[in-house]
């Protein structure tokens, strides 16, 4: 018996559905194993995770809270990831746009209307993202400066820049010692649905669905597809390679900082310490679970936001590290990487007792 | 030598498991020495010819492979004598390259076995067929670009120490290059050497492994006239060393003057089998393509119109900073075929790129329909008439990984019917692609197959139906028919005449003179970026385009100003 690997002329759409939903299933039974290392019975475990991500309406709310910034990240970076342009500074748009908002929020309450504080905080925010990822486009589509370091890198300065303005010159007097701004007026409150789960995931669904469009159902999309296959080919057709790129590298930053401008104005009402918990790298991991699909994203953000709330649970329940559901998370990546070859690939199997004995043959090499 | 003799049978095969044995013991020993006698004396001594012993080399029974959808071997017979050339000949697709991958271990074959000096044999990867001796030429060289040309040759050797001794290989790879009169600086960095130098490394590397078994795949594509002799030296002298080659190729002058033996293929089956001094090229082509082949393109009148391209005094820089084109003046005009002649590399390339917008000029200037495009973007001159059939079809001219339909409306999607406003009209594109899928006669299993998968002129064949649908002006092709079949290359040729008569102009670039004069109206010869002659094609003819491509100018003729 020979097993064999061939190349699908199509990508297969069963298996590009298929992959992901197996490759879960693969993380869970390597997790599971780890989990009896530390004597904890893998079911009790997944259970405990499932009741503490979806099992009330508590904590159905709780994931979403950390599900949006986990849609909005993941569909920016995907942007970016099309482009085969490396953005992994998610986590710093996030935070620039954090400070950003925080910013109008705080210092232009006294002379902006109330009713458009929240839209313009909001906007400025995003708009902020935007600039911070267009820092490492133009670099690299002016230099060629490699955008994986830049962005990394600005992820850094974007963190250290926050705390430096939250436990220095925009610290709260008021606030005891407490590193973090004064609260927001009302006004830059965005509205909540249900417990601390706000609006911004209307804006998420949204900003998936007219991506998808954008994406696959306009000229724009097509050309970006094709700057994403081969940038020569690009250029031949008469694409503004160079323009496009940033272009969509600042869509990406700017969707980015859509979900830290949320977390501020939805979550916190100020910028505090622990504004993002790793919504930026978690991001990426959603990006390539969804294949790169804005509206695969939805749910799989919902699912690793899941993940991190039962995590949580499983601390209280279980007593285990809560870290237990990133090790889950972690362990999702590589059967996706292994799974995606079945997308492009088909499994044979010959049984032919010809070659089974021409392999046993002992004069081979 | 057994080459050519039709009954060298089991009976004249030696004893299975001495001959090769022996042979792997002698060249161990070499081996050791070889460094040590570091002398020219000992180098001469070293390469001079040893006993070239006959024998079956390599044997391959009832072959079978298919992939989704094509039976690309199906029960092929193969032989490989020692000190003989085989030339593989067959149209895109025959199955020639899949058969030789089947012998160098890339692929598994589904059925049939494999016989290497009479044993048979389990190859299972290249490094099995290379402990075999076996070795591949790939067309797209497999050389690390960022490595030493001694790296690259040491590179993937079975047992090699974890710190390598360089200074040995290099001596050895010098000992080979001086015998095999394959020049190359074993300390030079791939990405510094031509295309011709970096297929000296790929047989270097062979022969760094003691290869005997040599699989070369269309290896003079990439070379120039001259270093395709230099290559058919190599390989005489190899075969003079009991060496043996195989030789794919669908150049019928090639197999005539590189091969002993041809096999001729077609749809996966050997067609037929001859000794090369029992054929000529027309019989080739007959059995290639199983029909008689037009080798003349039926065309109209030449009615040249009104100026389309002009270009004064075009000058621009190649990548590496160095002149390409210098001074260059040109003219077409609608109703005329511009044929460029010239050696690769003297300029063809620039001279595209620069007439579409691709790459700047640095002096000059060039119209089209009597409208200053100079330093205009690609855009604007797409948007002027001008369409562009890229050297490099793969990388440029397709996107493998995207849909023969959505190739296909690369260059409509901007307007309608492709599209209304910003919105891309997916039905239509689906539309436009089944149209010209059947009216170019592309074979693909469907519009959504992914472009990579089709054959090479395929391929082209989208690419042409995609420019010629978007040009009302000029047509610049470059090389459009290399490395295609005949069958795909007449349907070019005729399609480029099919355009001319249509009013358009033509700017057609080919290394092919038959190609030219046959096609073209008016044919340039261009060396080191400069027009060395330029005469109606009715007039020219082989010997003066290879003289002027040579560089060598004539007197009388009427030339560059």
């Amino acid at each position: 018996m020979n097993i064999h690997f061939e190349k699908r002329k199509t990508l297969s759409k069963k298996a590009l559905f298929l992959v992901p939903l197996v490759s879960l299933a693969a993380s869970f039974v390597l997790t599971g194993l780890i989990l009896l290392l530390f004597g904890a019975n893998p079911f009790a475990t997944y259970g405990a995770m499932l009741k503490g991500a979806f099992g009330s309406w508590r904590a159905w709310t709780e994931t979403l809270v950390k599900a949006i910034p986990l849609m909005l990240t993941g569909l920016g970076v995907s942007v970016a990831f099309r482009l085969k342009f490396w953005n992994i500074g998610a986590e710093g748009q996030l935070t620039v746009a954090g400070v950003a908002t925080a910013w109008v929020a705080i210092f232009w309450s006294p002379w902006l209307p109330a009713g458009l504080l929240l839209p313009v905080a909001v906007l400025v925010g995003a708009a902020a993202g935007a600039l911070w990822a267009g820092v490492p486009a133009l670099l690299k589509t002016s230099l060629k400066v490699d955008e994986t370091l830049v962005t990394l890198m600005l992820n850094y300065v974007a963190i250290l820049f926050s705390e430096f303005l939250y436990y220095g010159p925009w610290r709260d007097p008021k606030g005891f010692g407490f590193p973090g701004t004064a609260p927001f007026p009302d006004a830059a409150w965005l509205p909540r649905i249900a417990g601390r789960a706000h609006a911004g995931l209307y804006v998420a669904l949204v900003a998936a669905l007219l991506l998808w469009v954008v994406l696959n159902r306009t000229k724009w999309g097509f050309e970006l597809s094709i700057i994403g296959n081969s940038q020569r080919a690009a250029r031949y057709q008469g694409i503004a390679v160079e323009r496009n790129v940033v272009l969509a590298v600042l869509l990406s930053g700017a969707l980015c900082g859509l979900a830290g401008s949320f977390e501020v104005t939805g979550i916190s009402h100020r910028l505090q310490q622990g504004l993002s918990i790793g919504y930026g790298y978690t991001a990426i991991i959603v990006a390539w679970m969804a294949q790169l699909n804005p509206l695969a994203i939805v749910p799989v953000a919902l699912l690793m936001a899941g993940l991190l709330v039962g995590g949580d649970q499983v601390q209280m329940v279980m007593g285990l590290p809560a870290a237990m559901g990133l090790v889950l998370q972690g362990m999702i990546l590589f059967p996706m990487l292994a799974g995606s070859l079945f997308a492009e690939y088909r499994v044979k199997v010959y049984k032919n007792p010809a070659k089974a004995a021409e392999s046993r043959a002992p004069g081979g090499a | 030598m057994f080459a050519g003799s039709e009954s060298g049978g089991a009976a004249r095969r030696p004893p299975p498991a001495s001959l090769g044995k022996v042979r792997i013991a002698v060249m161990k020993d070499r081996e050791g020495s070889a460094p040590k006698g570091g002398t020219a004396e000992a180098a001469r001594a070293a390469c001079a010819p040893e006993e070239a012993p006959g024998g079956r080399l390599v044997e391959m029974r009832g072959i079978r492979k298919s992939f989704p959808g094509v039976q690309a071997s199906d029960g092929v017979d193969l032989r490989l004598d020692r000190g003989e050339v085989l030339a593989l000949l067959g149209e895109n697709g025959a199955g020639k390259s899949t058969l030789m991958n089947i012998l160098v271990g890339l692929y598994r074959a589904d059925s049939g076995e494999i016989l290497v000096r009479g044993e048979r044999a389990s190859i299972g990867s290249p490094r099995d067929a290379s402990a075999l001796g076996i070795g591949m030429v790939h067309q797209n060289f497999m050389l690390v670009d960022t490595m030493t040309v001694a790296e690259n040759v040491v590179l993937g050797i079975r047992d090699l120490p974890f710190v390598p001794d360089m200074a040995a290989a290099k001596r050895e790879i010098l000992r080979l290059s001086e015998c095999y009169n394959l020049k190359v600086d074993p300390d030079a960095y791939i990405w510094q050497l031509s295309v011709g130098e970096q297929q000296r490394v790929e047989i270097l590397k062979l022969l760094y492994r003691k290869a005997e078994i040599l699989v070369l795949d269309e290896p003079t594509a990439v070379l120039t006239p001259a270093e395709s002799e230099e290559l058919n030296a190599v390989v005489k002298r190899m075969k003079g060393e009991g060496k043996a080659a195989v030789f794919i190729t669908h150049k019928m002058e090639e197999v005539m003057s590189f091969s002993d033996r041809v096999m001729v293929l077609r749809k996966g089956k050997v067609v037929a089998e001859k000794a090369t001094s029992d054929t000529d090229p027309k019989d080739l082509a007959r059995l290639m393509v199983g029909r008689e082949i037009l080798f003349r393109v039926e065309k109209g009148p030449f009615k040249p119109g009104a100026k389309v391209l002009e270009l004064r005094g075009v000058s621009a820089i190649d990548e590496r900073g160095l002149p390409a084109l210098r001074g260059l003046d040109l003219e077409v005009r609608s109703g005329e075929i511009l044929g460029i002649a010239g050696v690769a590399g003297n300029g063809q390339r620039e001279l595209a790129e620069v007439v579409t917008g691709l790459r700047p000029v640095t002096a000059g200037s060039i119209s089209i329909n009597c409208v200053d495009t100079t330093g205009k973007s690609p855009l604007e001159i797409i948007k002027s008439g001008v369409a562009h059939i890229p050297q490099d079809r793969n990388q440029v001219g397709a996107v493998g990984d995207m849909s023969v339909a959505s190739n296909l409306a690369m260059k409509g999607y901007r307007a309608r019917p492709l599209s209304a406003g910003a919105i891309l009209l997916p039905g239509k594109v689906r539309e436009l692609a089944k149209r010209l899928i059947e009216l170019f006669k592309i074979a693909t299993p469907s519009p959504e197959t992914r472009i990579k998968f089709l054959s090479g002129g395929n391929i082209q064949k989208a690419i042409l139906a995609r420019e010629i649908g978007a040009c009302s002006s000029l047509l610049v092709a470059v090389y459009p028919s290399r490395g295609l079949d005949i069958g795909a290359t007449e349907s070019v040729r005729k399609e480029l005449v099919a355009e001319r008569d249509r009013g358009l102009a033509v700017l057609l670039v080919s290394e092919d003179i038959e190609e030219l004069i046959s096609v073209a109206d008016t044919v340039a010869v261009l060396f080191e970026g400069r027009v060395m002659g330029l005469f109606p094609a009715a007039e020219a003819d082989p010997e003066k385009i290879g003289a002027l491509m040579a560089g060598m100018s004539e007197r009388g003729e009427e030339s560059t100003p």
